[in-house]
């Protein structure tokens, strides 16, 4: 795929320079997005095979391959190593490749900033990943990183606080330069309101990402000081609080759900109209709902603490607050119905990712409402129940947006047409294995099963069993994508539009996209955001 | 040429606002947020959290209540102490001044400093939980084998909502030198 | 609807295993609370698949009906503000409508008032320590032998051929059937959570807190359960098991064990 980009800058003055030095020196967003997406992928395997040794560990009963310590650093791995590895450098590799098109900005504000802010993250997550040869091994206690626990982790500890802060100083850079293009560098005839969805989308995730990853950074000094430096935040001996690590965390982590799904709403956003070939119903309105839902991440996240104690009142308002998010989440899901209802449907690849992100998202948010009821949630919490509950709003939403997204812009990267059909055997078969998978947590959660135990009584034996084969399934079907990819150079040319009358920006440019794009500002509509005449 | 200094310069200015947003959540992570949460904890009591200095109360006893307050103790991580409540329970009126003892024993041949973390339940209750002396304001020095006799100077204040019956009041045992060891 | 269909394929697939346990739902449980708690979940399950078929079924109809095959030309309407406001204020007046029977449960979880007998809950790691307060009884409670060796890493022991794997206990807390029996929850370490699913009941155990719970056992017989919170190596390894017995039985219990037995076991009755 980068070849290709290469291949196409011929025509341009100042093409890619050569070798390896093109990629460590470029500031050239295109270049970026890909490095940014092709790291993403590989941590995605990386994460992936974590989450394949966790679930052959599960398959049966009785401890059949690895220790209990080694597997709580499988699960703690594999949380850390998919969310701030996979699932948010992906959509951060979207939006260098995809918001400078949109908005028709020749390249990103800070192209400088740009590439430091990706060449933080491998070697943030060398560090990371060096954790599993150190003495004590990896981090394992959870992703989550509660005190007093965490500071029993061994010689890892101070490699995993230095890389979470390494991570969160590549986002909060990332979204800055994003946030910067989006307000500075639009087309002038682009009105912010009328920008495509998944610049406003990112507009807003960039928003919550300036907010809460500097809190994480806090808190984790917090917790880095109380091992080394004497402090007490967190320990109750000198005056602190465990809990209140648990406040100021999800303070971050319920705005962080948000980073991971704003972006795919973005997407599929852009998909579903076009393959409807209709507008996006309620445009506005899904940008005012996107700004309810990160409003409200910022007041519900005492609903991951509902078993730690606390007053009525406060449960009563978390409980309030977080069924309200489903307001403007179901306005999305109600508007994409919309958008759908009497278009004239077809059904390539990145349609059937964003249909499936559509259905079972829906699935994620249903079980997300349960979870806000007090006295169900005090069953539901920490069992598998709710690992099915984000895995679900994780797995076939965020993720399968991404991989929409892909199928959906990978001809105007390449300027090649993928195998629809290897495209089409990748969406059932993942769609498939992630019901077997994910399903089941559902049964195995409301039956007793907690989550983050290596070995389970016989009564949950069999859901296990379903759910392993479903990962495995699940496993091998993403190579599917990675065969899909590496072909994609011998597919047909693909045209400018690539899809039928898709509307917006980045259709106006040839496939693949030339490495400079929009070096004068493009004329657009200000009611529609995309030339009129280009109907 | 003047087109792009003047983005530039915008870019720069926005730059500058970013950062300081950065800049702020961070404070306000770090900096702000651990106190306001004790002043919260305090005010509130959310946390079981009482009141960490002498309070001075003078009220009025309500002598036609009764409200019952038990007495919970734990060691921390089999610290070295034997440590107990003289009494598991008592029936107080709210408003009026009782003393409860507690009494701590180092089982240990060298000298240990103690600290006691209280935590008073249901959470409700804890704002109206009011210590006016208490072993827990300062930490406890044991010479070896020193048993300590350790008072309480406590009054539920009258405002306690009225659907309360039972408060609990657990002291739990830190070894200050293992934490400091720790660090 | 999508859960039947699913269990329905699995079974399919699966039928004629071996001794299969398809538990599919939350336990009704053995308290009054407890079947509230399965009644909220039972209709936050409800409300989600009425609401899951009209929306499902309204996109299936969609994706049958409006295909670029079936010769359709594309319709040109891009919003509604009559329908976007109903699909907005319906949903409010549903969540209001589920929060009140959440509300009425959620206070009477936290009235601990009167109870019969006080149990001071211990977490550590990796086992529970139980003090009757006014018992004068205490004791530690682990993982039962057998399920500790047949947990081992390459142990040979099945652990089906186990009883109870891993949800046995050497000790169990016990209680009188029908008393309101009060659990303060603190831990020695790390945080725990103390989970049993047939009581509804789950509560963090942290270090130099106390945390109340309370639950009134309606039916003899002995419930299950585990710590809820990641809480180390063998966190997957600290078992509850609550005995309900009647009254006098427990007793006895607490006679043999060097308890002292009053009278708040018999005033339950």
């Amino acid at each position: 795929m980068t070849t290709a980009v290469a291949d196409a800058a011929h025509h341009v003055e100042h093409g890619p320079a050569k070798g390896f030095s093109r990629w460590l020196f470029t500031t050239n967003h295109k270049d970026i997005g890909t490095m940014y997406l092709i790291f993403s992928l590989t941590m995605f395997f990386v994460g992936g095979t974590m989450a394949l040794i966790v679930r052959s560990e599960l398959a049966q009963p009785g401890l059949q391959f690895v220790h209990p310590e080694f597997f709580n650093q499988m699960t703690t791995m594999h949380a850390l190593v998919m969310i701030f590895g996979a699932i948010m450098p992906a959509f951060v590799g979207l939006a260098n490749w995809m918001v400078p098109l949109q908005i028709g900005a020749p390249d990103m504000a800070l192209p400088r900033m740009n590439n430091w802010s990706f060449w933080i993250l491998p070697v943030a997550f060398c560090m990371l990943l060096s954790t599993l040869f150190m003495p004590g091994g990896a981090p394992a206690g959870g992703w989550t990183m509660y005190p007093p626990l965490v500071l029993q982790t061994g010689d890892s500890f101070p490699f995993l606080i230095f890389s979470i802060h390494l991570m969160g100083l590549s986002s909060i850079m990332g979204a800055i330069n994003i946030i910067v293009t989006i307000v500075n560098m639009r087309t002038p005839q682009m009105v912010l309101i009328r920008m495509p969805l998944f610049a406003w989308a990112w507009l807003i995730t960039a928003y919550l990402l300036l907010a809460v990853m500097p809190v994480l950074a806090g808190a984790v000094t917090m917790l880095l000081t109380d091992q080394f430096f004497g402090t007490s935040f967190f320990l109750a001996a000198g005056g602190g609080d465990p809990v209140m690590y648990q406040h100021i965390f999800w303070f971050f982590g319920h705005p962080e759900v948000y980073i991971m799904i704003l972006p795919a709403f973005g997407i599929v956003s852009e998909i579903i109209p076009t393959f409807s070939r209709k507008p996006l119903f309620g445009h506005d309105s899904m940008v005012y709902a996107l700004a309810a839902i990160a409003f409200l991440s910022f007041i519900v996240w005492a609903h991951h603490m509902f078993t730690v104690g606390m007053p009525l009142s406060g449960q009563m308002f978390f409980m309030f607050a977080t069924m309200m998010i489903s307001v403007p989440t179901g306005v999305k899901i109600f508007n994409w119905a919309s958008t759908m209802w009497r278009g004239a449907m077809t059904f390539e690849t990145p349609m059937l990712f964003a249909l499936a992100f559509v259905f079972l998202f829906t699935i994620g948010g249903f079980s997300g409402l349960m979870l806000a009821l007090v006295p169900a949630d005090i069953q539901y919490h920490d069992s598998y129940f709710v690992v099915a509950h984000f895995h679900y709003v994780l797995v076939p939403g965020s993720l399968f947006a991404l991989m929409g997204a892909a199928y959906y812009w990978l001809p105007k990267w390449t300027g090649h047409m993928y195998n629809e059909t290897a495209g089409k055997v990748h969406f059932w078969l993942s769609a498939i294995f992630v019901n077997v998978l994910f399903f089941p947590m559902h049964f195995l959660g409301l039956a007793g099963m907690p989550r983050r135990i290596p070995d389970y009584s016989t009564q949950f034996a069999d859901f296990n069993m379903v759910a392993t084969i479903g990962a495995f399934g699940f496993g091998l079907s993403q190579l599917i994508f990675v065969y899909v990819l590496l072909t994609c150079k011998k597919g047909p040319p693909a045209t400018a539009e690539v899809w039928d009358h898709p509307k917006g920006l980045e259709w106006t440019v040839p496939s693949p996209a030339p490495y400079h794009t929009f070096a004068e500002p493009p004329k657009v509509d200000r009611t529609v955001a995309f030339p009129k005449d280009y109907d | 040429m003047n087109d792009k200094i003047t983005s530039e310069a915008k870019n720069r200015s926005l730059v500058v606002q970013l950062l300081g947003w950065v800049v702020a959540m961070f404070s306000f992570g770090f900096f702000v947020l651990p106190p306001l949460y004790n002043v919260f904890c305090e005010i509130t009591g959310f946390g079981g959290r009482t009141n960490t200095a002498a309070a001075t109360v003078v009220e009025t006893p309500d002598v036609n209540r009764t409200v019952r307050v038990e007495f919970v103790t734990s060691v921390n991580e089999y610290a070295p102490w034997e440590f107990t409540a003289d009494t598991s329970s008592m029936d107080v009126h709210p408003g009026q001044m009782y003393y409860a003892t507690f009494t701590a024993k180092n089982l240990t041949e060298v000298s240990k400093v103690a600290q006691a973390v209280p935590s008073i339940s249901p959470i409700v209750a804890s704002g109206h939980f009011k210590k006016i002396e208490c072993f827990c304001f300062t930490s406890q020095d044991f010479s070896a084998h020193e048993q300590k006799e350790m008072p309480v100077q406590f009054i539920l204040d009258t405002e306690l909502p009225d659907y309360i019956d039972t408060v609990t009041l657990q002291y739990t045992f830190f070894d200050t030198q293992r934490v400091a060891a720790a660090n | 609807m999508i859960r039947k269909s699913l269990t329905g394929l699995i079974g399919l697939v699966w039928a004629g295993g071996a001794s299969a346990d398809w538990a599919l739902n939350m336990p009704q449980g053995v308290t009054d609370l407890s079947q509230e708690t399965y009644d909220l979940h039972m209709m936050g399950f409800w409300v989600c698949t009425v609401i899951g078929v009209l929306v499902f079924g309204v996109m299936i109809f969609s994706l049958i009906k409006h295909r670029k095959t079936s010769g359709v030309a594309p319709a040109k309407f891009s919003h509604s503000t009559s329908a976007e406001v109903t699909w907005t204020i319906i949903p409010v007046i549903i969540l209001v409508a589920m929060c009140i029977p959440a509300a009425k449960t959620m206070i009477k979880l936290e009235d601990t008032r009167n109870p019969d007998i006080s149990i001071v809950v211990t977490g550590y790691q990796w086992r529970w320590h139980y003090a009757y307060q006014d018992q004068d009884l205490a004791f530690y409670s682990s993982l039962a032998r057998p399920s500790l060796e047949a947990r081992q890493l390459g142990s040979t022991i099945d652990p089906y051929s186990v009883d109870n794997y891993l949800l046995e206990v050497d000790r169990p807390m016990v209680v009188p059937v029908g008393a309101k029996v009060r659990v303060l929850l603190t831990s020695n370490d790390v945080i725990h959570a103390w989970w049993v699913p047939e009581l509804a009941l789950k509560k963090d155990a942290i270090p130099g807190m106390v945390n109340e719970i309370w639950f009134r056992a309606e039916h003899t017989g002995t419930v299950r359960g585990q710590c809820a919170e990641l809480c180390g190596k063998d966190h997957g390894y600290m078992p509850i098991v609550v005995e309900v017995v009647e009254p006098d039985e427990f007793d006895k219990w607490l006679t043999a064990n060097g308890g002292t037995p009053k009278a708040v076991a018999a005033a339950a009755k």
